[in-house]
């Protein structure tokens, strides 16, 4: 790994941390199942099945958000100090979400639960949708721009003010741009809820719960789908920061279109992933189909991939500054170390391993799918 | 030269306290039950006996609330350092970030994907499948504890890495140096096994509970015997790595020993504070005696700080002032010296931002002679470098009081309950009762070792390198004090929640509960 030089370990752990971003957003299968509970699930039965199946994978989107976090701290410090201390609002509210959505499983149907049930449904609701609308405006920023200097010593400050308060990063959601990239976040999370319900209890006793469930996914792509074509449609025409050959950071028009050009495997991956998605809704509406999941999902990681590489390479700044361009992070000035990235590489050899043995265990809990004898005999949220 | 809005650092400071405490109120629970648990399936999948099946899942299930407020409140810890403490996250995150990339690679996901099965995995994989899902379990708690505490250790003793004044960051030289940090090791060692010691309180308060109520008094013998084996066996090493970590305190951070000992004047021969109070008007350097009464134990301290009777240990007058005979530099002088490594660096940065190099080279090799006091520069007066002294000396001493007690404790009721008599009247009048409690001793232990190793860190966030006051985000208090009452209000909701989940759960018992 010492022998890597240090530019392809950078773009290697951007590529990385793209990864872990884009099965984070894969899993956000569980915060959009979580805004569909008060929506697909009428009795206490369907409730109980929707929870519990859910209740099984809960943690992993919130610890490949750790994972998320971690790797862009040990890999992209200036960018973890910047972005999390700069837009210090957006990331709190996010943090607060799914803080609340943590205990919420465990505690919604234990008696003495002190808040009542009604309230942890809440708290998964509001993970579900503002926690995932604020990563959406998060993530957009990456081709809008924010509001931050660095000086000499790179310390960040921010500077949107809103009637004489800083926002501190909340002004994300101000965007439309930004704000479609949630929006358009939050209902595919429903659709890939949706579809790994269908995918996971066994919906024979409770048919209504099924054809809810078949609705929602139409229902949610298609409110997804405007929203996805606004954010791909404006990528394609706006304006991106440019890194020219000494480093100086302008902005250059269609800039993005130029990078999907220039690397037609994003482009590829782009096409590739909307399409898987919208077979996956195909067969989960239409065909009767219960893998739905496995399209969908594919396709969202590759959608995610592209989303997060494409304002990253190609001489682009990933986290740009809409105040002092020349503030703007690139994967080259933002990183650690040659050493630390190399170092940190030899660690990502464990990945696979991890990556295996997560879905194996997935398999293996999921052979059988959930029953409502199971939900009212055994173990169940 | 920054300016320092100490509203915003307190604040800061405050916030991290706050969430760290509260975290720590639930996470030495989950390193000793998700043990605790490993032992109790193991014993049900060897012998097949129901009735211990039935305990691993009581057990499990507290152990399973406990756990979702764990992670809950941890989240929050990661990520503070870059809201809170961004310009500290950019300083080291080169040497920092990394331990905690790899725990969430190796431990979190060990613990989530494992923890499914633990809980529903009973019917839907092998009995042998779910023993091994819940030592995996344990094994990811424990591993968590590994590199968080590499990442601690490091900011207590920072190894393994050079200052770039290119790029005005620390960054890592030697990996290996980081993970085999002897104050990283000491300390893991110490907090994990007391982690367990706290978990087999846990275990002997409700179980003691249960026993006074006359209620489960198999399954309660049955947890009091496993819990005190593992408690037992714990408490040496809680001592033996206390003593380690004691002696690496000493070599690494003088001044968090001074603190913790309420020592202001050094001494050869040094004894140790067993029991004291501490005047609270002394300040550094006045010359007054710093106890109102106190009981020492001769030669123990210098024993403690250097293995030798006869060493010199230096107190806080000697480290703020100076002490030429046992040649320790004055932090005026430190200080000093830290000022112009500052000012140069600065001239360094302007001087290479305006392209002239050979100024910059100047100011470079002026800044190389006293980088290593940089931190220092930024403190306003010697008296800054000294914690605030009651805090850790009370925190230290009630923590080695409780620790001492405890092996009697487990000693005492491993005793009893393998004689079968702790339902004896005498047993129930006199010795759980005390049982009862231990596991709000074991509490209250737990978080004075945290506020001893944190607070007796003071004002470092990386010691003697960078202070915590040079470490935040310039950002407005206000923002932190919502925050705080943000997190101080959920927090508390949640507690609340997790109280009467819990009790109502042990109300229930084995049996029924789930």
């Amino acid at each position: 790994m010492m022998n890597l030089d240090y530019a392809t370990l950078q773009q290697l752990w951007w590529i990385i941390c793209s990864i872990v971003g884009a099965l984070f957003l894969f899993l956000n299968l569980v915060q959009g199942g979580q805004t569909l509970l008060w929506q697909v699930a009428k009795t206490d039965l369907e409730k109980t099945l929707v929870v519990t199946s859910l209740g099984r994978k809960w943690e992993m989107p919130f610890t490949t958000l750790v994972l998320f976090g971690g790797a862009l701290f040990a890999a992209f410090p200036k960018f973890y100090a910047t972005s999390f201390g700069g837009a210090y609002w957006v990331w709190m509210l996010i943090l607060f979400s799914f803080i609340i959505q943590a205990v919420s499983y465990e505690y919604r149907k234990k008696p003495n639960n002190f808040l009542g049930s009604t309230v942890y449904e809440l708290f998964l609701f509001i993970n579900g949708s503002v926690g995932i609308l604020l990563i959406g405006a998060a993530i957009g920023t990456f081709y809008t721009g924010s509001n931050f200097t660095l000086d000499l010593y790179n310390r960040v400050t921010w500077d949107y003010t809103l009637l004489g308060i800083n926002l501190r990063g909340l002004e994300a959601a101000f965007s439309l741009f930004n704000l479609s990239l949630g929006i358009f976040l939050v209902f595919n999370a429903r659709v890939l809820g949706a579809q790994y319900l269908l995918n996971s209890i066994d919906l024979s006793p409770t048919p209504d719960l099924e054809s809810r469930l078949r609705k929602h996914t139409w229902n949610s792509f298609l409110i997804a789908l405007p929203f996805l074509l606004y954010v791909v449609i404006s990528i394609l025409f706006m304006k991106g920061f440019n890194v020219d050959d000494a480093g100086i950071v302008s902005l250059v028009s269609s800039k993005y279109l130029s990078n999907l050009l220039a690397m037609p495997h994003l482009l590829i991956l782009l096409l590739a992933g909307i399409v898987l998605v919208l077979y996956g809704v195909l067969l989960s509406t239409f065909k009767g189909s219960y893998k739905g999941i496995w399209f969908s999902g594919l396709g969202t990681v590759f959608v995610g991939l592209v989303v997060l590489c494409l304002p990253a390479f190609n001489n682009t700044a990933f986290y740009p500054s809409k105040l002092d361009l020349q503030s703007s992070l690139t994967i080259y000035n933002a990183s650690s170390s040659h050493y630390t990235l190399a170092i940190m590489t030899y660690v990502a050899i464990g990945i696979p391993f991890v990556l295996g043995y997560v879905v194996y265990v997935w398999k293996l809990m999921d052979s059988k799918k959930l029953t409502k004898e199971e939900v009212t005999n055994e173990e169940s949220y | 030269m920054m300016d320092f809005d100490l509203t915003m650092v307190n604040w800061a400071r405050a916030q991290f306290a706050f969430t760290a405490m509260y975290h720590w109120i639930f996470v030495p629970l989950t390193l000793g039950l998700s043990f605790l648990c490993a032992f109790f399936e193991t014993i049900y999948v060897r012998t097949g006996d129901k009735e211990w099946r039935a305990l691993t899942k009581f057990w499990m299930t507290l152990f399973g609330i406990n756990f979702a407020i764990g992670v809950a409140t941890g989240i929050i810890l990661e990520f503070q350092f870059g809201t809170n403490w961004s310009n500290y996250s950019w300083i080291v995150g080169d040497i920092f970030g990394a331990p905690l990339a790899i725990e969430g690679l190796f431990a979190f996901f060990l613990e989530a994907t494992f923890f499914a099965v633990m809980f529903f995995g009973w019917n839907r994989v092998s009995k042998k499948f779910h023993l091994f899902s819940t030592w995996m379990v344990a094994i990811g708690s424990n591993l968590s504890a590994i590199w968080i505490l590499v990442a601690n250790g490091w900011m207590q003793n920072p190894v393994g890495m050079a200052f770039n004044p290119e790029t005005a960051r620390f960054e890592m030289q030697s990996f290996f140096e980081v993970v085999f940090n002897p104050v990283a090791v000491s300390k893991f060692v110490h907090t994990s096994s007391s982690g367990f010691l706290f978990a087999s309180l846990f275990v002997l308060t409700i179980s003691c509970w249960y026993l006074l109520k006359g209620k489960h008094l198999k399954m309660a013998r049955r947890s009091i015997i496993v819990a005190s084996v593992f408690g037992l066996l714990s408490s040496s090493f809680v001592a033996f790595s206390g003593d380690e970590s004691a002696y690496a305190v000493a070599q690494k951070q003088p001044m968090k020993l001074a603190a913790i000992e309420g020592l202001y004047k050094g001494e050869t021969t040094a004894g140790l504070v067993a029991a004291g109070i501490l005047r609270s008007d002394k300040q550094p350097g006045d010359g007054q005696d710093p106890f109102l009464i106190k009981i020492k134990i001769p030669f123990m301290l210098s024993l403690l700080a250097n293995r030798s009777f006869t060493a010199f240990v230096p107190g806080i007058d000697d480290l703020v002032y100076g002490n030429e005979e046992q040649g320790i530099e004055s932090t005026a002088s430190k200080i000093a010296k830290g000022k112009k490594a500052i000012n140069d660096l600065a001239e360094f940065k302007l001087a290479r931002k305006d392209n002239d190099n050979q100024k910059a080279e100047l100011a470079l090799a002026r800044f190389k002679e006293n980088q290593d006091y940089m931190g220092y520069g930024y403190l306003d007066k010697p008296e800054e470098a000294v914690p605030p002294v009651a805090i850790p000396y009370y925190a230290f001493h009630i923590m080695v009081a409780l620790g001492t007690l405890f092996p009697v404790l487990f000693a005492a009721f491993l005793f009893y309950g393998i004689k079968d008599s702790l339902t004896k009247e005498n047993i129930k009048r006199y010795l759980l009762p005390i049982g009862l409690i231990s596991g709000f001793l074991g509490l209250i232990a737990q978080e004075s070792g945290w506020v001893v190793a944190e607070v007796g860190r003071q004002p470092w966030a990386i010691y003697g390198l960078l202070p915590v006051k040079a470490s935040t985000t310039n950002l407005a208090a206000s923002n932190i004090q919502i925050t705080f009452f943000m997190f101080f209000v959920v927090f508390t909701l949640l507690l609340i929640a997790e109280i009467t989940i819990m009790l109502k759960q042990i109300s229930i018992g084995p049996e029924e509960g789930r």
